[in-house]
């Protein structure tokens, strides 16, 4: 291949329209006597519906009609994906029966002439609620609180105990065991566009089209089909932009099967576009576990045992893959290191509060962030540098396949290498003086240390709910202009972009000719969605497979117009050549003769051959349209499709190192560095890459130092808003100093193996760790997230 | 009861007849068809709905449509000058500066007024400018190195 695109940071080329406000998100559709549809929701956590008195809103001058629960029965229950052996799962609904279990449950959907009068009439309905005792702490829901489901009176969803190795004779046969208590703190994703839905049922056609804010445009075709009880064929799904979707619109909301249905009873175009407070409330949150590490290691600081017991917290219904997020976390236990002996215990509860479900990383932070607090903890009981304890565990680089005590085989990687290069630009051997120097003078500097390993490309479908592969077709039109169509759904990942970067280099085009669509049922062939770092190790291996399917068939047609052996012609720079030699011997070609009124490829220009020694592929195109001279059995057109499926995960890793200090007198933590070293694999596009990682890096500050969801024991959301609820903003990122090490994955022919998560995976652990050691002086082995000022300030004044 | 107010918009003079209770929003999108300017909160803290108020940089999701009499508008749709792209535009795509692009629009305007106050601000007052505007995918930092771009390409200086 030669390299003009890939590998190198070429500008987005979706930035135009978004730059310039011209873009369309669901909202920016306008559709002709469009209804908006507004939402009656609990504020309850816990109750029983007695009564709901609707006259008054349906009185009100714009209202078009009100459903409830019970008008909505023929519509299906909202699905959960996940088939973990004897997992409960409460019925579903998408409006609320006579229970509700959560702030947010929505009760009644309210049908009105404009979204001011839809919201209106929210307030004029009557909801009678005979309120019912709450639970809110996962645990006090696992030890027999309240019951939510009465078809689950203990409230757990699951319990599964998954690992490999004896973990009881690591743990009594090791020279230390170190526990400790560990929170991953419930988040809410916070996409700045928050979920909308716009559906448009057309009567004569019976056709049903939904736009809606999702990473998974078919599987959502799918599930409506089945919820609405509409033919799959005559639904189509249109993913418009998507701003930003982070997990939380990898999903099957009851809203967008709901918004769909009402429209095919009402024959109009429904619209429902999500305020920040119900996106706060009802659309799923992410982490929320509560476990207990034990680590089993020998005085030398090799690893023998981790077994870790975790209450997941589920919330009070399933989304989409809610159960399955905490065994992603079971999964990746291991971490980058040689641990013969794991245990992962998992109790998953119902509690009166809205699902968990993936947030970007989706239980796989959580696995990081237990094995690398742990081994900060190995450090500090055997007062070893953490970086050396890392190293010490370690598989080697000649070592890969590397297999886990979690069941997992890691494709490639040089752990080390990764590490090595961190703490060279990290200056860590000085870093450790100045910080003994530092703390001699009273200041409290920390460096926090995360060497990780994720898991990406999800996945080989044997592992997947609903399949793991790729879809894509790459055509190339009679003009030249070449299509690629994606199943991946980019939301901000910049795919049109690296996309076209691997066919332009693959068909030797300018990447000008290339349009990469994805998002439209109606035009794409099925495909799985954007999510899992996956789009380009999977979605963009069958675009390159795609290509070279594609090529086969032009390398044939160009053989044959050229009158040579296809053994003889050889593709570089879009162009098939014959070698030096034969193109002397090349000949004219006979005219074409075009009958009279064929006027479509009679207006078309006339590919010509006539004394060529070389055709671009461009040329092959027309040619292979105008269908006139292929060679014998040839299917006319050019265009090729390729569904990947992928063998076996990849495995990305890297070494975060942070470097905080923290204010004595106001417990405030600032950032004096940042180091990032991580390895993703091949790189199509360096700066797309970079924006992921520190995307991924800021919203583990978040984690780890601002966001929260709270609810308080009545299941209150305290956090229902942006005030409330805090994202980081502008100020409060660190100095960034970024780097990659380059591992190909042996999984896929690109050599990629994905960056979408690394930073929420990768940085968290490093920033908890750098707080925790800046406190050190003070006895701090482990602090909660979010680490607020605060917190700090207690600790160091004795509080 | 409606009332009628006249502003102009990127330039073109607006007469409209509104709802007192219009947010200027919902009267840019919904009236206007200007679609690039984004709600993302509706309580004035994510700074999606950011457009430029008689030259200050203002939340549009807080201010209501009656209030606008007399001013003059310019949203993302009107920042660039005669098919030019305004250097903080331009900053955005050459730096990469967007993801998802929902809080682009409103983080350009803030962006671009911040820079009509100070031609050439430091990493801190950068951020502190953009303090209002709330961006879930870049980490920020390749939105502070497009507002460099922008004022080393001297943007606020022109006007």
């Amino acid at each position: 291949m030669n390299n003009k695109y890939v590998g190198k940071p070429i500008k987005r080329t979706e930035d135009p329209r978004l730059i310039k406000g011209l873009a369309h998100y669901v909202d920016d559709i306008r559709l002709p006597d469009t209804l908006h549809v507004a939402f009656v929701r609990s504020v309850y956590a816990h109750a029983k519906i007695k009564s709901i008195d609707i006259s008054a809103a349906l009185a009100s001058p714009g209202v078009v009609a009100i459903y409830l629960g019970k008008d909505v029965e023929k519509v299906g229950p909202v699905p959960c994906a996940s088939a973990l052996p004897e997992l409960k799962v409460p019925d579903h609904r998408v409006l609320a029966g006579d229970k509700v279990y959560f702030v947010g449950h929505p009760i009644a959907a309210i049908v009105a002439t404009d979204r001011y009068t839809a919201r209106d009439a929210v307030d004029l309905v009557v909801v009678d609620y005979e309120d019912l005792p709450v639970v809110v702490d996962v645990e006090a829901a696992a030890q027999g609180g309240p019951v939510i489901h009465e078809k689950f009176p203990d409230n757990v969803a699951y319990k599964l105990t998954s690992g490999e190795g004896d973990i009881e004779a690591a743990m009594s046969s090791a020279d230390h065991v170190v526990k400790q208590r560990i929170l991953h703190n419930r988040l809410a994703p916070i996409a700045m566009e928050p979920r909308g839905v716009l559906a448009r049922y057309l009567p004569g056609e019976e056709e049903l089209t939904v736009w809606s804010s999702t990473q998974i445009p078919h599987l959502l075709r799918t599930q409506l089909a089945i919820m609405i009880g509409i033919p799959e064929n005559k639904l189509r799904v249109i993913t418009p932009e998507v701003g930003g979707g982070f997990g939380s619109k990898l999903n099957v909301y009851g809203e967008e099967a709901l918004i769909g249905w009402i429209s095919v009873q009402l024959g109009k175009p429904i619209k429902w576009i999500e305020t920040r407070r119900e996106n706060m409330q009802a659309t799923i949150h992410g982490r929320g576990q509560v476990g207990d590490i034990e680590i089993a290691f020998k005085n030398d600081g090799t690893l023998t045992g981790l077994r870790y017991s975790v209450f997941a917290d589920l919330g009070a219904y399933h989304q989409l893959l809610t159960p399955a997020i905490p065994t992603l976390t079971g999964l990746m236990l291991s971490g980058a290191y040689k641990i013969p002996a794991i245990q992962m215990n998992i109790t998953a509860c119902f509690t009166n509060k809205m699902a968990t479900d993936a947030y970007r990383g989706a239980g796989r932070p959580e696995a990081t962030y237990v094995v690398e607090r742990a081994l900060d903890l190995v450090a500090a009981e055997l007062k070893m540098d953490p970086a050396e304890v890392r190293r010490k565990n370690f598989p080697g680089a000649n070592e890969f396949p590397f297999h886990t005590a979690t069941g997992l085989d890691y494709d490639s990687g040089d752990y080390e290498a990764a590490l090595d290069k961190a703490q060279q630009l990290a200056g860590y051997a000085g870093l450790r003086q100045q910080q003994q120097k530092a703390r001699a003078e009273g200041k409290l500097i920390g460096i926090g240390i995360s060497t990780y390993v994720e898991i990406c490309a999800l996945g080989p479908s044997q592992a997947m709910p609903a399949g793991g592969w790729e879809s894509a077709t790459v055509r190339i039109e009679p003009t030249g202009k070449v299509t690629v169509l994606t199943g991946a759904s980019p939301h901000g990942q910049g795919q049109e972009t690296s996309f076209a970067q691997i066919a332009a280099d693959e068909l030797g085009v300018d990447l000008n000719d290339i349009t990469v669509i994805h998002g439209d049922t109606g035009v794409v062939q099925y495909g799985i969605g954007t999510f899992g770092s996956r789009a380009t190790a999977v979605g963009g291996t069958a675009v390159y497979v795609a290509i070279q399917k594609l090529k086969e068939k032009a390398h044939k047609i160009a053989a044959h117009m050229l009158k040579c052996d296809a053994s003889r012609l050889s593709f570089e720079g879009g162009k098939y050549s014959q070698e030096a030699a034969a193109a002397a011997t090349a000949t004219g070609i006979s005219e074409p003769v075009v009958p009279v009124g064929e006027a479509p490829a009679a207006a078309l220009p006339e590919p010509h051959t006539e004394g060529k020694s070389s055709l671009t592929i461009q040329d092959i195109a027309l040619a292979a349209h105008l269908a006139k001279e292929l060679p014998p059995d040839t299917e006319p057109g050019l265009s090729a499709t390729y569904f990947f499926e992928p063998k076996n995960f990849t495995f990305p890793f890297g070494t975060h190192i942070a470097v905080v200090e923290i204010d004595r007198e106001t417990g405030d933590i600032k950032f004096l560095n940042y180091i990032a070293v991580d390895d993703c694999g091949k790189v199509i596009n360096p700066l797309l890459v970079e924006g992921q990682v520190q995307g991924g890096i800021v919203q583990s500050i978040g984690q780890a130092m601002y966001e929260e969801v709270v609810y308080d024991e009545q299941g209150q959301l305290i956090t229902g808003t942006l005030m409330d609820y805090a994202v980081p903003r502008a100020s409060h990122i660190p100095p960034f100093k970024l780097d990659r090490t380059e591992t190909p994955s042996p999984v896929n022919p690109l050599g990629v193996k994905g960056v979408g998560e690394a930073g929420t995976i990768g940085a968290t652990p490093a920033i908890v760790g750098a707080i925790v050691d800046a406190l050190a002086p003070f006895g701090v082995k482990h602090l909660d997230m979010p680490i607020k000022p605060e917190a700090v300030w207690k600790i160091i004044n004795g509080h | 009861m409606k009332k009628a107010i006249n502003l102009t918009v990127n330039g073109v003079s607006r007469s409209d007849e509104v709802e007192p209770r219009m947010l200027m929003v919902h009267y840019l999108r919904d009236i206007l068809s200007l679609t690039g300017t984004h709600v993302g909160c509706e309580t004035s803290l994510c700074g999606a709905c950011t457009v430029l108020v008689d030259g200050k940089a203002v939340k549009s999701c807080t201010m209501f449509a009656v209030q606008a009499e007399g001013v003059s508008v310019t949203t993302i749709e009107g920042i660039a000058t005669n098919g030019e792209l305004h250097p903080v535009q331009e900053g955005f795509w050459e730096k990469h500066g967007l993801q998802c692009g929902y809080c682009t629009p409103g983080m350009i305007i803030a962006a671009a007024q911040l820079l009509d106050r100070n031609q050439s601000p430091s990493r801190e007052d950068i951020c502190h400018g953009l303090e209002g505007n709330l961006c879930r995918c870049t980490g920020y930092e390749h939105i502070i190195e497009a507002v460099e771009y922008a004022a080393a390409k001297g943007a606020g200086s022109s006007k």
